[in-house]
């Protein structure tokens, strides 16, 4: 019988972040690309106490909490600012997307989705009407993106399960 | 309009006789708290509206989201799991032991996985700068801890006993004492953060937190036990809690092995 999901409340960035932990390379890595954006509302505000992770799919060879060792993690996390902003620098992941979960004061679960560095056929994009589809595909191109998460209202976030 | 308990109360009752009348129709037994429920204000424009949509991890069994970080020594430190020795001085408050397992859905332990945690101090106040209840802040006390489980799933932290706290929602809201929980699985459709609470807390019906779960059984499982066996003599009180990871509904390394 699996344990119920609660709130990460209000009071984990005392707790949750860490240093460098929206680096998950460091900077000047051959082929980095910065990944930035928004956590909006349902009336449009930002979010400003939410925690973002991102997982590239593989650990890689930097610590993921100590950040030391190697050049690459596959795991960050990103709290975000007052006004809602988030940043990672990251490696390109393996395939077309990076897994991106979301965690809020007033989220009782935590959302995962997608964040598509390019619109591309895929079993998940091909599912969806084209105004939804839209919503996984980052905006930008060489090595600088950017990725709003809206979690209610009109342009909501299309947000996964399994 | 002044937003009271006795509002609160009505909501959650309500919600929990929805959830009973759902369960008398037929509907599946609900083990996650919905993440629409009004009782918790926060969550009214927080929460999508629209359904997610369901990956079937049979096409593809390389998804990036069956994997999990992993963490390793370097990530930790000794006294991480020690929250009473991270400071010069000794925290005021009761110690406690917090000791238990972290399991998946079928009973297997998650092995070397990280643990974190963080809670208010005795005093019911948290080292935050957003914090705004008056009790005293404690300088040998931050109340964040980490540790790796064992080959068993076995965590143990050491802590002082949180205090309840006052938090505004509504008039005299009350949150029972906790102490928050993140925990990573071995896919990253695990991952959970959730709230361990005490045996027996005269708050709980009050809290819409907590009442968010409202199937009755799924909600004991975020309440600890007491167990004498993990007092420690002339030390601290022992709670024992088990936590279980909620995964992907059919996860190819379950139908491949």
């Amino acid at each position: 019988m699996t344990t119920p999901s609660q709130t990460v409340g209000p009071f984990f960035s005392h707790a949750l972040p860490y240093e460098r932990d929206w680096e998950l390379v460091p900077e000047g890595h051959p082929g980095a690309i910065t990944l930035t954006g928004r956590v909006l509302d349902g009336a449009g505000e930002p979010v400003p106490d939410a925690l973002l992770e991102l997982w590239l799919g593989f650990t890689g060879d930097r610590g993921a909490l100590s950040r030391e060792g190697g050049q690459v993690s596959g795991y960050g996390r990103c709290a975000t600012a007052p006004d809602g902003t988030y940043r990672f620098r990251t490696a390109r992941p393996p395939g077309p997307y990076l897994s991106l979960q979301i965690f809020a004061r007033g989220l009782l679960r935590s959302l995962l989705t997608r964040v598509y560095l390019e619109d591309v056929p895929d079993p998940l994009l091909d599912g969806l009407e084209p105004e939804r589809r839209a919503t996984l595909v980052a905006a930008g191109s060489g090595d600088s993106y950017c990725f709003d998460v809206r979690l209610q209202g009109a342009e909501e976030t299309v947000f996964i399960e399994f | 309009m002044t937003l009271t308990q006795h509002d609160i109360d009505q909501e959650i009752a309500a919600r929990h006789a929805a959830y009973e009348q759902r369960l008398a129709d037929g509907g599946p037994v609900e083990h996650q708290p919905r993440r629409d429920y009004a009782p918790y204000r926060s969550s009214m424009l927080r929460h999508p509206q629209q359904p997610p949509v369901t990956i079937d991890v049979g096409k593809d069994p390389e998804l990036v989201e069956l994997s999990s970080p992993a963490f390793g020594e370097r990530d930790i430190t000794e006294i991480d799991n020690d929250l009473t020795r991270q400071h010069d001085g000794e925290p005021i408050g009761e110690r406690i032991t917090v000791s238990g397992r972290l399991l998946d859905r079928d009973g297997r332990p998650v092995r070397g996985q990280l643990v974190e945690i963080w809670q208010a101090n005795s005093a019911g106040r948290y080292a935050h700068q957003r914090e705004q209840h008056d009790a005293p802040l404690d300088p040998n006390f931050t109340g964040v801890g980490r540790t790796l489980t064992d080959d068993d799933g076995h965590y143990r932290f050491t802590t002082v006993q949180p205090g309840p706290y006052p938090w505004r929602q509504h008039v005299n809201a009350w949150r029972p004492a906790h102490i928050h929980f993140s925990l990573f699985g071995t896919a990253f459709t695990q991952r959970l953060v959730t709230q361990m609470y005490f045996p027996s807390d005269p708050l709980f019906p009050y809290d819409p937190i907590i009442q968010s779960v409202t199937d009755d059984a799924a909600r004991q499982r975020l309440v600890a036990t007491y167990d004498h066996s993990l007092s420690v003599p002339e030390f601290s009180m022992g709670y024992h809690w088990d936590i279980v990871l909620d995964g992907p509904h059919a996860t190819w390394i379950e139908e491949g092995r």
